[in-house]
């Protein structure tokens, strides 16, 4: 079997999970993993993946520095061509989703994205992934090709502890002109809001499905009998119902609340890799299929206008027996 | 500028059971409602609000059947000016790579500032599109864009990208470019009356995998990275144990439950 290339994916310092991820799920199908480090000084990754990888391509250049998916696409084509790995494993990132079609496209490889398992059939991989906000997997097959380039979601793949102690080979950049037509300019913290729900015991999450913001006091009032704080999930956020630094998930924060209490929330894997740390998970929504109950220790299937104020009114009894 | 905004029509899976069919690759869609694919809402929103202030054009063009129509005239009601629906039976089973090279195909020889897509589709979540097609038209691109801003020679932007945890990255493009919209940039206005009774009369122009100079083979499944081999429905690990009852009963079950372990 053909190396497998594996993106290294760094932001401000920091080596990202899905590296370390998918070296560990690349371990597992047999063949070379070798790990592609594009970065500036940052011969702390280069020892940390060695220690997961058989080999570590390391490009150590001011240039990658901060990630732009034109230099990216362009050191990694480079060093494509010259190694022709058979298999190429990008994360399913905000950095990977701005890159990997482009690389896809100017190979001629086939790409599937998001990917949430993985099988080898051959030298020819045969993923899952997912439609319709999770309600479906989909198993699909990869046109015939020399090299295929999967993108993969994050905690698809465990990470162990590290058993390799890969060669770190230093190469040259093979970018050898400056990017002028894409900058990068500067990284802006969102804002910080009265409450910081990271820190909160008990929260009530809430949904698209509460309508309307008119509807809000319903769930208020159960936050504040429960002494919980209000966060939201990303359709509430962006409709403006609910602040921005409420909004629980992938682009917003990651909290482990006691009890996180999922109203007319659906269960998108975006909302949960935030939340689903969380002690005691309650979800109410009307639909049985939704995902989030199958991440939910309880669940109500009922209409939330329903089930809410009933509820609000059970804890106010108990609390004043 | 002129700008071109491609929307998608899909359906709204959130709220409702979603079947497969007896083929086992597609999804019974008799009972679901349809619309604007959430975050190309948004794409149109930007390029109307960029036509508003700097003037110029936008062109709405959306890959699919007769009944792609609605969507694009809601479009071109909020203020898009006109419209291509590409539409051939050799489409079926596109991937995002398929797709991108027909929409490059039918964009390439028009003029434009900036290409306009949603940074994902609801139904498939590929996230292809965008930056398959900027790499196919052969110019910059950005995706997963919650910020905006046109710099003063109209020739380059100022980019915001949301990235994991809200954290925003912000870069400078030079324009022609493709951008990948993300829900939340802007407020997505609702069409007017009068909006939605001109769109009724505009053409909107339809073109054919020949009318775009595509063979058979480069669209389609035939044209695909990979085709949809069969629908599954996930396995789910523990359920979550589901309180039976009526609003009453189960809302009792509930606050005892949490008074069980000591939260209230
Ligand atoms: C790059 C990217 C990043 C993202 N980041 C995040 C993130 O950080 N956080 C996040 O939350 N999302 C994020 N999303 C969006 C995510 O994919 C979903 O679109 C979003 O989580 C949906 O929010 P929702 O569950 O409130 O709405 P929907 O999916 O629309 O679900 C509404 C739910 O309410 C239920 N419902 C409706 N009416 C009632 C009623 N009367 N009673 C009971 N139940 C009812 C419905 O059955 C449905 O399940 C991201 C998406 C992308 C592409
Ligand atoms: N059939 C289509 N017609 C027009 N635009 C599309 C179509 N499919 C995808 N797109 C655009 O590409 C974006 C991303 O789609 P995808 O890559 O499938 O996740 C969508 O938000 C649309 O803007």
């Amino acid at each position: 079997m053909k190396d497998i290339f594996v993106l290294m994916e760094h932001r401000r310092g920091e080596l990202r999970d899905i590296s370390l991820e998918m070296l560990c799920g690349a371990s597992q199908l047999g063949g070379n993993v070798v790990a592609v480090l594009l970065g500036s000084g940052v011969d702390s990754f280069a020892e940390k993946a060695a220690g997961y990888a058989d080999k570590v391509l390391y490009v150590d250049d001011p240039m990658f520095e901060n990630y732009n998916s034109e230099a990216y696409q362009k050191a990694l084509s480079a060093l494509i061509k010259e190694h022709q790995p058979g298999l190429v494993l990008i994360g399913n990132t905000a950095q990977g989703v701005d890159m990997a079609p482009a690389l896809a496209v100017e190979l001629g490889a086939p790409l599937v994205t998001d990917i949430i398992a993985l099988e080898m059939e051959g030298d020819k991989p045969k993923p899952t992934r997912q439609f319709y906000g999770g309600k479906l997997n989909a198993h699909m097959t990869l046109k015939d090709a020399g090299m295929y380039i999967l993108t993969v979601r994050e905690a698809t793949f465990q990470v162990g502890e590290p058993t390799k102690s890969g060669e770190i080979v230093k190469v040259e950049n093979p970018v050898k002109e400056e990017i002028t037509y894409r900058k990068f300019v500067e990284y802006v913290e969102p804002e910080v809001g009265e409450v910081d729900i990271t820190q909160s015991t008990m929260l009530v999450g809430v949904g698209r499905g509460i309508r309307e913001d008119k509807n809000l006091p319903i769930v208020e009032e159960l936050a504040k009998v429960l002494g919980a704080d209000l966060a939201a999930s990303r359709a509430v956020v962006d409709a403006g119902w609910l602040p921005p630094d409420r909004q629980v998930g992938i682009s917003g924060k990651t909290v482990k609340p006691k009890l996180y209490l999922a109203v007319g929330i659906s269960g998108a894997f975006q909302h949960v890799t935030g939340m689903k740390g969380s002690e005691l998970i309650v979800a109410i929504n009307k639909d049985p299929d939704a995902p989030i109950f199958s991440i939910a220790d309880y669940g109500i299937v009922d209409d939330l206008f329903k089930v809410v104020p009933k509820l609000t009114e059970k804890i106010k009894e108990l609390k004043g027996a | 500028m002129n700008m071109i905004v491609c929307v998608k029509r899909v359906p709204d899976t959130a709220e409702s059971e979603v079947h497969i069919d007896a083929s086992g690759r597609d999804i019974d869609k008799s009972r679901l409602s349809f619309g604007i694919n959430e975050c190309d809402n948004y794409a149109v929103e930007e390029a109307i609000q960029i036509k508003e202030k700097l003037g110029g054009k936008v062109t709405v063009i959306s890959l699919g059947g007769k009944e792609n129509d609605e969507v694009i005239r809601m479009a071109l009601a909020k203020g898009g000016d006109d419209a291509i629906r590409l539409d051939d039976p050799a489409f079926a089973g596109s991937d995002g790579f398929a797709v991108a090279k027909a929409l490059a195909a039918a964009i390439k020889d028009l003029e434009y500032d900036i290409v306009f897509t949603g940074a994902l589709a609801d139904d498939d979540g590929y996230a292809v599109v965008p930056v398959a097609l900027a790499e196919l038209l052969g110019v910059p691109h950005a995706t997963y864009v919650k910020d905006l801003e046109i710099l003063e020679d109209g020739k380059r932007a100022r980019v915001g990208r949301e990235l994991e945890g809200g954290l925003m990255e912000y870069l400078e493009i030079e324009l022609p470019c493709v951008l990948g919209i993300q829900t939340g940039i802007n407020e997505p206005r609702y069409a007017s009356f009068k909006g939605i009774k001109q769109a009724a009369k505009k053409e909107i122009v339809v073109k054919s995998a020949a009318d775009l100079g595509l063979d058979p083979s480069e669209v389609g499944e035939a044209g695909s990275w990979a085709i949809l081999e069969k629908f599954s429905v996930p396995e789910v690990g523990e359920m979550a144990e589901i309180l039976q009852g009526d609003p009453e009963e189960t809302a009792a079950k509930l606050a005892q439950i949490l008074k069980e372990k000591g939260l209230i």
